[in-house]
């Protein structure tokens, strides 16, 4: 009896190639589960973005246009306009998400774009090798804030799912965590919302997933998970922020 | 090609958003700038009746990757701007080159550099030719010299970056965009070229498909780059084209593009009743070129005068053509008021050392 099957949405034969620990392979397939069970795969068009997240066409059988950094809410408007009945989201960093394309991604839900946005929080830029960003937390150590991050030079971090949810065009905002077989079982029902809203057209929606980053950390998976619980949850706490089906 | 019996009194970025939708741009994506303003507002209207896509998007940024992700799905789209706002677009243009994509722009130039002002310039054609992206790539760039032009040449955009899927801009200017002239659209002249092979339109009965630059085999990417090479070597042999006059007797050629084609046509008509045998060169593509034949003609041409809005820019492509045949002059002004055909006449004869007149 077979109990655990790729998905059909991703590709065959695919190498992984995440660091050990990092939560981006359980993202993509939470994803790559859901265009399976709403049958979506031929229907869909993603822009993917520039960090880690940008290997997505590495793992998803869908087509893909890479976004240059910041833009792939832009670039997925263009393609939403052009073709709408296709579905169509982003998979972006927080980095690309919320700082170089804070005005993209803030745009597209201002429209009320039809679009669905995944967003990786990992508090760092991991693929440069985990320098501070717009996520990082008060007092953590990056090599860009090697003394730990202190609002007086650095300011504060971004709580984007609350961002996005005061924009008037989002139908759907939440945010999730990976870290515990429970957190997972909420962060895909709030994907498949998030994708739902757009097919509804209801609007813009959007899942930050809290991720971990072991490498840049410099963390085993198991401490990379438990800062997730302990450090990362109290500041950026777990839940949906906005959820338009609900006041319908 | 084009009927002229429908000819209507039309400004130059009326007349360009219009072709555009005669093309069949499915989708226009823009921010406001002077002098180009009336081509988002024109389409903001138009492209809403005909229930195709508008966005006034948040930044030139925005815009300009918009139009990539709308091409990307096969659809013809389009982005319009303005100088210091198309630098803005210049990553997307190396991505866009580098990932195949047939975005058409429209630059209806303004004064730089940066910020500069309002009053018409052609200082963006080392920007526009050259590139003002990253890594190696080119552009296929148009310039009309009238309203009619902008119309055909807007039509030529849709489909030259459809066919060679290369990025393709029509390099107007503030006196072309505001002007109003008689001009006739016609119907869109060109065929509509089959891009099932590469769009992405959901992986149906095929495996998805990636657009993407980003490249981690060297040799693939030594690869690609040669192969987009080939195609700009194509491009060349198959579509340049440019305008000459009076050049089979001509001791001094002058060369222009875009609107000041106009003031060289007259100046060497100007020259010529003065017994001076002079020529007239307009390059009707700044990308690709007419290099080739500028270089037969400085076998028998003793002096190019080049007449630019910039402080000399497409002069170097004129001295790289002519090769040290002939000698290479300049007679230009930065910013503003258009050089008038008695300060053309006046630096032609100053520079080849005629002073009869020279005091005009």
């Amino acid at each position: 009896m077979q109990v655990f099957k790729i998905p059909e949405s991703m590709k065959k034969g695919f190498k992984y190639t995440f660091c050990p620990g990092c939560d981006h392979g359980i993202a993509i397939r939470l994803i790559a589960e859901l265009l399976d069970e709403m049958g979506l795969q031929e229907k869909t068009i993603c822009a993917t973005s520039i960090g880690c997240s940008v290997f997505l066409y590495d793992f998803l059988n869908v087509d893909c246009i890479e976004a240059p950094h910041g833009r792939a809410m832009a670039e997925a408007t263009g393609v939403k306009r052009a073709r709408p009945d296709k579905f169509v989201f982003t998979y972006q960093g927080d980095g690309d998400f919320a700082s170089i394309g804070f005005a993209e991604s803030s745009h597209a839900a201002l429209r009320a774009e039809n679009l669905t946005g995944i967003c990786i929080n990992n508090t760092t830029y991991g693929m440069t090798g985990g320098q501070h960003g717009p996520t990082t937390l008060i007092g953590q150590k990056t090599t860009t804030s090697p003394m730990g991050r202190f609002k007086e030079t650095y300011g504060y971090p971004v709580r984007i799912a609350e961002h996005i949810a005061l924009c008037e065009g989002t139908a759907f905002s939440a945010r999730v965590a990976l870290d515990t077989v429970p957190h997972i079982n909420q962060a895909k029902k709030a994907l498949k919302k998030a994708i739902q809203v757009q097919l509804d057209g209801l609007g813009y929606g959007f899942v930050e997933i809290l991720s971990t980053c072991p490498t840049n950390w410099k963390m085993t998976p198991e401490e990379a998970h438990e800062r997730v619980k302990n450090e990362m949850i109290p500041v950026f706490p777990l839940g949906i922020f906005k959820d338009k089906t609900e006041d319908n | 090609m084009v009927s002229y019996s429908d000819k209507q009194l039309i400004k130059g970025n009326y007349a360009i958003a219009e072709a555009s939708v005669k093309a069949g741009c499915e989708c226009y994506f823009g921010y406001p700038i002077t002098p180009q303003t009336e081509i988002g507002e024109y389409l903001s209207q138009r492209m809403y009746d005909l229930k195709r896509g508008y966005v006034c998007a948040e930044s030139e940024l925005a815009a300009i990757n918009m139009v990539i992700g709308a091409v990307s799905t096969g659809a013809k789209a389009m982005t319009s701007s303005s100088s210091c706002a198309v630098a803005l677009m210049q990553e997307a243009l190396s991505y866009a080159c580098s990932d195949e994509l047939p975005v058409v722009l429209i630059n209806v130039m303004r004064a730089g550099p940066g910020l500069g002002y309002i009053y018409p310039a052609q200082g963006d054609y080392f920007q526009s030719v050259y590139g003002g992206g990253n890594g190696d790539y080119k552009l296929t760039v148009l310039a009309p010299s009238n309203v009619q032009e902008c119309i055909d040449l807007t039509y030529r955009a849709f489909y030259l970056a459809q066919k060679w899927r290369n990025p393709t801009m029509v390099l107007a200017d503030g006196l072309l965009g505001q002007m109003m002239e008689p001009a006739s659209f016609g119907e869109y002249p060109y065929p509509e070229v089959d891009n099932s092979s590469w769009a992405l339109t959901g992986a149906k009965g095929r495996e998805g498909r990636a657009i993407y630059s980003c490249a981690r085999d060297e040799d693939e990417h030594n690869a690609k780059i040669r192969r987009l090479f080939e195609k700009y070597d194509l491009i060349a042999k198959e579509e340049t084209t440019w305008e000459e006059f009076n050049t089979e007797d001509a001791d001094v050629v002058l060369v222009a593009f875009g609107s000041m084609t106009r003031n060289i046509k007259a100046a060497m008509k100007v020259l010529r009743s003065q017994g001076i045998k002079a020529g007239a060169f307009r390059p009707v593509t700044l990308s690709p070129f007419p290099t080739e034949r500028l270089n037969q003609l400085a076998d028998s041409v003793d002096k190019f005068v080049v007449v630019e809005m910039n402080m000399g820019q497409m002069i170097n492509d004129v001295k790289l053509a002519v090769n040290g045949k002939s000698d290479v002059k300049l007679v230009n002004r930065p910013v503003g008021e258009w050089l008038s055909v008695e300060e053309i006449v006046a630096g032609v004869k100053n520079i080849i050392g005629d002073k009869t007149y020279a005091s005009v």
